[in-house]
């Protein structure tokens, strides 16, 4: 059974001067749980919406994507955050971590709105992403390479059944970014976490075996849509 | 937990504008409770020290100036009444007690009382309480030059039994106008927390006949204190002195005359008031401007929340939460200030009058007055959380790929 299933799934945006802008159309996309797959496309096809759809941050004007055997339509607002919080690690291309709290607390709010907080797993995955020493220091004072792997951390905290990533390599040099990917796919499969990653970047497209692309996935961007 | 993080943290960001609007409600809850407690045990207070009389018999006149005078060593005398007059009331027999008080003299600036010694023992200091002598000393004696002093004035002038003074006249201090006749302490009173320890007292006869006083008056008193046999008398005397004659006034029941000074007073209360009520609300307009301003900031990390899963309910409660912490945190500055405020109240109105606030007496308003702008503080807190819980998640995480 598939993990992740959209069918005919439409959303656009209203633009300043009133056109409707259709940015995802897609008619359908599978995942299997376990599966790691890579999707591509340049900026403006709508890849971040894609993923905000899947994780219930947006809502779709119409189609249908059930994750975890829910549909998630027919689910409330509250409904949506208890499956982002539970069944989806979510990593962003600017880490998104919180500023004001350390590493530590990073991950472990992550945790708290999904099955709770969970120290010994929290420092756990911290060293396991080789941030042992930085439990305590706050994003400001790590690498953004460090930052990145925090924020990969906090996304497996709670072994989601799905990790989205948003060009989870963009914001780093080669170096740092073959490690972060590395790193994400690993912990994905010690996880058993399916993984959808969006990336423009060839390099990162090629250690996947399964690759869509998103410009072909999406009507939309084929009709001159897409953000 | 999550939220109690969620609120630390946020506080802790925003430390200036936390401490800033936690300050300015505390001004707000410390100055509700002062005026509070401070009219409360004011008026307990005031009307507590004349438990121990309950009428005073003067000159013609307002029978509030003639109680503040008599009893709390107030004002001036509003005129004399003619020892006779002490001696027709004291004989009568709805009378149980009756002493003379004198005034009209003072030393460096503290009032001279002249009274007979039955004041001290037969009159009670206060309701069940005797005028009692700090150790070492003696009433003084009628017909002596002899003083009895006030614990509050031996404290503060260094005097004690065996010390000589010479008065002053008048009821302010004049250093020109001194008197020769030369008084010999003989007792300091044990503090009694009453207006008596505010007081030099001689004995009648001395402030009579003190040199350069008016001898056609010399035989005059200032006032009587009276303690009644009962309620009975006091509507007699009412009666007798007020109504039928047009020479005298009898100040009973003391504690309607004494309502009059806190009716005159109320206006002054209810500003006092309105001002902590203003600067209360004034605080609350701080918190929710404060927290508002910082949404901008925040919008970022509010989405950020949202996307790990946190719920609307979460942001909202944790706005909400951080507004009632601001508050609560400027409650407890507030106690501080509250005692700072009383203790400096109760310092000046015993030594104005030397009645005795206790800063450290329970009064449910200290309970009640900091939990209301708790409440308070929670609900300037609605609109900003109105705002958070509206933040739209997509729009305020990373730019779009």
């Amino acid at each position: 059974m598939a993990l992740l299933e959209i069918e005919n799934l439409r959303k656009s945006f209203r633009t300043p001067d009133g056109r409707i802008l259709p940015v995802v159309d897609v008619p359908g996309f599978r995942l299997n749980a376990g599966e790691l797959v890579a999707l591509s496309g340049p900026s403006g096809t709508g890849k971040t919406t894609f993923l905000h759809l899947i994780a219930g941050i947006l809502a779709g004007d119409s189609g249908r994507i059930t994750l975890d055997g829910q549909d998630m339509a027919t689910l409330s607002e509250a409904g949506r955050d208890r499956i982002r919080a539970r069944v989806i690690g979510y990593i962003f291309q600017t880490f998104n971590l919180l500023q004001g709290f350390t590493c530590l607390e990073n991950v472990l709010l992550g945790m708290s709105f999904g099955p709770g907080a969970d120290p010994v797993r929290a420092r756990s995955l911290l060293n396991r992403v080789g941030l042992r020493d930085r439990l305590d220091y706050y994003p400001r004072q790590l690498s953004t390479g460090q930052q990145q792997r925090v924020a990969v951390a906090r996304a497996l905290a709670n072994r989601p059944k799905l990790v989205l990533a948003d060009e989870p390599t963009g914001n780093l040099d080669p170096a740092n970014a073959a490690q972060a990917l590395a790193l994400i796919r690993e912990l994905c499969a010690e996880e058993g976490s399916a993984l959808l990653l969006v990336s423009h970047d060839p390099s990162v497209l090629a250690a996947f075996p399964r690759r869509e692309s998103l410009a072909i996935l999406n009507q939309a961007s084929r009709k001159g849509g897409g953000l | 937990m999550t939220l109690l993080l969620l609120v630390r943290r946020s506080l802790r960001q925003h430390l200036l504008s936390t401490v800033v609007t936690a300050l300015s409600l505390a001004m707000a809850g410390g100055l509700l409770m002062s005026v509070w407690v401070v009219k409360r045990q004011a008026r307990a207070t005031f009307t507590g020290q004349t438990g121990a009389w309950d009428a005073v018999l003067g000159a013609r006149g307002a029978k509030l100036q003639l109680v503040l005078n008599a009893l709390f060593h107030l004002e001036a005398s509003p005129g004399n009444v003619a020892f006779a007059d002490f001696q027709t009331l004291s004989s009568n027999r709805a009378v149980a007690l009756a002493i003379p008080i004198a005034v009209g003299d003072n030393y460096l600036g503290y009032r001279i009382v002249g009274t007979l010694t039955n004041l001290f023992t037969e009159a009670e200091a206060a309701p069940g309480r005797r005028f009692r002598l700090v150790g070492g000393g003696r009433w003084f004696e009628d017909g002596y030059r002899e003083a009895v002093v006030g614990s509050f004035v031996a404290q503060r002038l260094g005097l004690k039994p065996g010390d000589t003074f010479k008065p002053y006249h008048g009821l302010n201090f004049n250093p020109k106008e001194q008197h020769e006749d030369e008084y010999v302490i003989t007792g300091v009173l044990e503090p009694s927390n009453t207006p008596a320890d505010r007081v030099l007292w001689i004995p009648l006869a001395g402030l009579q006949n003190m040199s350069g006083h008016a001898a056609a008056t010399a035989s005059d008193v200032s006032a009587v204190l009276v303690k009644l046999r009962s309620a009975v008398a006091g509507q007699q005397l009412d009666m007798l002195y007020n109504k039928q004659g047009d020479r005298l006034t009898f100040a009973w029941p003391l504690g309607t005359v004494l309502a009059q000074l806190f009716d005159k007073m109320g206006w002054f209360d209810q500003v006092l008031e309105l001002v902590a009520y203003l600067v209360a609300l004034v605080a609350a307009g701080s918190v929710l401007a404060s927290i508002y301003n910082s949404l901008s900031a925040r919008r970022r990390d509010l989405a950020i929340l949202r996307a790990l899963g946190a719920r609307r309910s979460t942001v909202f409660a944790s706005i909400i939460l951080e507004a009632a912490s601001i508050a609560a945190l400027g409650m407890v500055l507030a106690w501080g200030l509250y005692a700072v405020i009383l203790g400096a109240v109760a310092a000046v109105i015993r030594a104005q009058t030397g009645v005795v606030l206790d800063p450290w007496a329970w009064d449910p308003v200290l309970v009640i007055a900091p939990l209301a702008l708790v409440v308070l503080g929670a609900l300037a807190g609605v609109l900003p959380a109105i705002k958070a819980y509206g933040n739209p998640v997509a729009e305020n995480l990373a730019p779009e790929s």
